[in-house]
């Protein structure tokens, strides 16, 4: 090499000593630390794009036609006026795109434009391109609908009774068409457990529902080329799922489809399924053979929802005098608004996500999920289980009440540790001691738990979550996560993987774990994702699966190049390749006292593997355990790699007069596995525990009753639906726990999901604590808070 | 009906041809290109939109697009001089305070009008300043230690200024 080159290469690798120290020292060089996120200075500069900062030339404005009735049949529609307003360009209707879509493959009971029937307000009828806004919604004006309006249920009771009003035609003759799915499933002999129970503690709970409220609505654009390929640019956080249902939709093919993820600007399960606005874009694209771009209104959001379902549960909770969980007895009804979505695997995870960090002796479940003429429910962050933590976690603060211990020592008594639950899964890790250790001391809990004046109490919860589902939505063997590296001459590596970046920092984190493996400072590394033109399959950001999916797919592929590199060096220097080491931009002979010391730059270390071998580049991939569930049928669906735990402490001071709950403080301990990444787990932590704070005392998604307004949501916008400002929050303490886990990359397992859990319950405990009330329905607003006071009082 | 609005942003003169009914976002958004400026509700709740108008934080979704005519504009794009990025943009890149970073260019706005006014603010008087501006991914904690952080930088900086 040319002197002045190795000189310039040096120049560059001398800039990291900690990095070489900490690999001398056979530590992490990169992971572990706070390093800034990977497109971090793009976002504080608004150079970030995101898809309604695309422009491209000769674009439409496409929009669509929306429901203002709950139920009803569609006699006719006319869009003759439409077409012949000047500016439109192409209006489309169900019949365009008869194929029904869904994105669990058993339950397709959507269309992007209602054929024959709407279901609830909002549902979509036609859609228009134009040339500009305007024009498209003086289109929209000029569509006429014909409508037979048909009685409307809202409420879950009334559909799992009613054979007049069919929401969905029934799959099987007999069966009632309202009611989606029905999960029955028992573990041991939960009867007699109860009856031999010696305390027994039975409650009836509410979750109210609520909607993910993303900061950025929902945009897509489609264009089609001259080569026949589609390209769709979407907000969405699964791209895969959305390039095969909009090939099934518009009877195209797959691989003349390409699916380009922007930056989205927050998603929380809300963008995890195909939109409406995602299948018309496409269809308007190939007729007009322009760019078509449609992005929802705030309203739209509100109406496309797919939130947390609100759930009515039943739970009956057994111990022994010690508190021994002995049975669990659970019954669910999920209001699952107007279509299927995830809400198969809702259904499941409602009753299968609840049995750790617990060990419970005998458990049954039965979830029933309808259908109602409200915006669809599906799936957010915490996915299912959010509503049943919340009902047992407070069941276990009756239990400790009535037995007079600690709720944190009861938690602790029923500590599972690892191995299987009840349900047959398999924990292999399992730091939830240390996570309840955490936040006992840090709130200082054994100072104010029952001991603080009437008004303020804390109160605890804990719970567990999933880290990526071990089997796919789709059933298929192939690997369900995979990465493509390349390293090249410069120094510089290039990640392309398939993972989702929606804020949670994939992007941050594959950098990350390439720089570690491969040697190279953190600016060397570039990441493309989530392009399905340009990377290898990953499904999607959901599950909380990314980290440890892509994330060892990415180890696998970094791994194999950091080997040939290895060998490479080796064979220069004439040693064992186990020798080499490659860190802080250097490739470095280790080996202590007989080291000599040598090292040469990264880069140059990289020349002479590609001299070697040719030029470099490498894949991995990530297979799911398959020989960890039970062989019953559902258990499979809630079977994860790795599991994560939490507890919470929070803080409240109850107004006996208003009602008002002000909440101090939520201590959150969550048991990441390793943190990859410090300050973003600890992103994670607070902004879950933030979102169960909002949840529990200020957010509603509620959709009016009666007539004339019936079917429509109450409060379409983010001034109505109150998320929590900067200055309704508590303070969040994020505290991280380490169990390392064997299946995880580094140990690593999720942080985006479980720590919201606790929030809701852990909330409700402390107001126990501080008034005595129980709150076993939320949301915990002031009306609520006050009539639960004045009812306790009166009853006293 | 388009009419020519001739705004001043980030220190540069613009013509612009734009519909009568455009509000300021409208304009740098589809009109300059200016794309930082984000739109997450489009009727002045969320506060994704807020630039500077003469330095006061500002809702740009609900601004007509003429009254910033004569005025001083600053968006997100402005901030960095030619010396570096803004404290601030620093210090949100430092601490973690973007995460999916939709509201972070009107974050930005909304605590530069606030470190002009006071460069030490308490932790209330940070989440006042913010309370207009809806985050949805980080409960706020890394966004206050951006602020304060980035006050702390100004103050030092003001001080070294100062003894020069």
């Amino acid at each position: 090499m040319h002197p002045d080159e190795l000189n310039a290469l040096q120049a560059v690798s001398a800039d990291d000593p900690e990095a070489i120290a900490a690999c001398e020292a056979g530590e992490h060089t990169v992971l572990g630390r706070r390093n800034r996120r990977y497109e971090g200075h793009a976002k504080s500069t608004g150079l970030e794009l995101y898809t309604d900062d695309l422009a491209l030339p000769g674009m439409l404005h496409g929009k669509i036609l929306r429901s203002p009735h709950p139920h009803a049949r569609i006699i006719a529609i006319d869009t003759s006026a439409a077409e012949a307003i000047a500016g439109v360009r192409a209006v489309l209707t169900g019949a365009d795109m008869p194929t029904p879509y869904g994105i669990i493959p058993w339950t397709r009971d959507e269309h992007a434009l209602a054929l024959d029937r709407v279901r609830h307000v909002g549902d979509a009828v036609a859609a228009v391109a134009a040339v500009d806004e305007e024009t498209a919604n003086r289109a929209l004006d000029a569509i006429h609908v014909e409508y037979e309006v048909l009685p409307a249920i809202l409420e879950p009771r009334e559909a799992l009774e009613s054979s007049a009003v069919q929401i969905h035609e029934p799959t099987k003759e007999g069966r009632n068409g309202n009611v989606t799915k029905h999960v029955l499933l028992e573990f041991g002999p939960v009867d007699e457990a109860m009856d031999e129970a010696e305390v027994v503690v039975e409650g009836e709970y509410y979750f109210h529902g609520t909607t993910h409220a993303p900061i950025e609505p929902h945009c897509a654009i489609a264009r089609s080329d001259a080569n026949g390929i589609l390209t769709v640019w979407s907000s969405t956080q699964v791209p895969h799922y959305l390039q095969r249902e909009i090939a099934r939709v518009l009877e195209l093919d797959v691989a003349r489809i390409r699916v380009v993820q922007p930056a989205v600007g927050g998603a929380f399960g809300g963008k995890s399924e195909p939109f409406d606005l995602e299948f018309c874009v496409a269809l308007l694209a190939l007729r007009t053979g322009r760019p078509v771009k449609i992005l929802y209104t705030r309203e739209e959001l509100f109406y496309s929802h797919r939130g947390r379902h609100p759930i009515d549960m039943w739970y009956r909770v057994g111990t022994s005098r010690d508190g021994e969980i002995r049975a669990v007895d659970a019954r669910s009804l999920l209001d699952g608004g107007a279509y299927a979505s995830f809400g198969l695997v809702t259904t499941y995870y409602s009753g299968q996500l609840l049995t750790a960090p617990y060990r419970i002796g005998s458990y049954r479940f039965e979830s029933t999920r309808v259908y109602t003429n409200k915006p669809a429910c599906g799936p957010k962050r915490g996915h299912g289980s959010v509503q049943p933590r919340f009902a047992f976690e407070i069941s276990l603060d009756k239990v400790a009440e009535r037995i007079g211990i600690d709720p944190i020592e009861l938690r602790r008594r029923n500590f599972m540790g690892t191995g299987k639950t009840v349900n047959e899964f398999t924990v292999k890790s399992n730091g939830f001691l240390q996570c309840l250790d955490a936040v006992e001391q840090a709130s200082e809990w054994k100072k104010k738990f029952g001991k603080m004046p009437y008004g303020k109490g804390v109160g605890v919860a804990g719970s567990c979550y999933i880290s990526g589902t071990n089997y796919p939505i789709y059933p298929n063997q192939m690997p369900q996560a995979a990465a493509q590296v390349q390293i090249e001459r410069s120094g510089r590596v290039t990640v392309f993987h398939g993972a989702s970046e929606i804020g949670q920092g994939s992007d941050s984190t594959m950098a990350a774990i390439a720089a570690e493996e491969l040697g190279v400072p953190l600016g060397y590394v570039r990441v493309v994702s989530a392009d399905t033109d340009l990377v290898p399959v990953d499904l999607g950001a959901y599950s909380s699966r990314e980290t440890l999916m892509v994330g060892n797919a990415t180890r696998m592929a970094c791994e194999t190049l950091g080997a040939t590199v290895r060998a490479a060096v080796a064979a220069e220097w004439g040693i064992a390749p186990d020798a080499v080491r490659l860190a802080g931009g250097w490739a470095l002979e280790a080996g202590g006292a007989t080291s000599t010391g040598r090292r040469m730059p990264v880069a140059e270390a990289f020349q002479l593997a590609e001299t070697a071998n040719g030029t470099l580049g490498a894949v991995g991939h990530y297979d799911t355990p398959k020989d960890v569930h039970g062989e019953y049928r559902g258990g499979t669906i809630g079977s994860s790699p790795a599991y994560s735990f939490t507890a919470h402490v929070a803080e409240v001071e109850v107004d006996p007069d208003t009602g008002v709950v002000d909440v101090k403080t939520i201590w959150a301990a969550h048991d990441c596995g390793k943190a990859l990444n410090p300050m973003l787990v600890e992103g994670q932590i607070e902004g879950s525990a933030y979102m169960g704070f909002g949840e529990a005392l200020m957010e509603r998604q509620l959709v009016k009753r009666g007539d004339p307004e019936g079917g429509l949501h109450d409060a379409p916008s983010l001034l109505d639906y109150r998320i929590p400002t900067s200055v309704d929050c508590p303070e969040f303490v994020a505290l991280i726990v380490e169990s390392n886990d064997p299946e995880g990359p580094y140990g690593a397992k999720e942080a985006g999901e479980g720590p919201l859990h606790p929030s809701l319950p852990a909330i409700a405990n402390a107001i126990h604590d501080a008034v005595g009330i129980r709150m076993d329905r939320l949301p915990f607003t002031p009306d609520r808070v006050w009539k639960a006071l004045q009812e306790s009082r009166t009853t006293v | 009906m388009k009419r020519i609005a001739t705004l001043k942003v980030n220190g540069e003169l613009h013509e612009v041809a734009v519909p009568v009914h455009f509000t300021l976002l409208e304009t740098l958004r589809y009109g300059l290109g200016l794309t930082g400026s984000k739109q997450g509700c489009d009727k002045g709740d969320c506060g994704a939109c807020t630039v500077l108008l003469d330095g006061d934080a500002v809702l740009s979704c609900i601004l007509p697009v003429w009254e910033a005519e004569q005025r001083d504009v600053w968006t997100v794009e402005g901030l960095a001089g030619a010396d570096g990025l803004h404290p601030l943009q620093e210090a949100f890149d430092v601490t973690g305070a973007a995460q999916c970073g939709f509201c972070t260019p009107g974050m930005l706005a909304s605590a530069v009008d606030l470190l002009s006014r006071n460069d030490d603010p308490t932790r209330e008087e940070v989440a006042e300043a913010l309370s207009g501006n809806l985050c949805r991914c980080t409960g706020y904690t890394k966004i206050f230690e951006a602020v304060e952080l980035a006050a702390a930088t100004i103050r030092t900086e003001r001080r070294s200024d100062a003894s020069r």
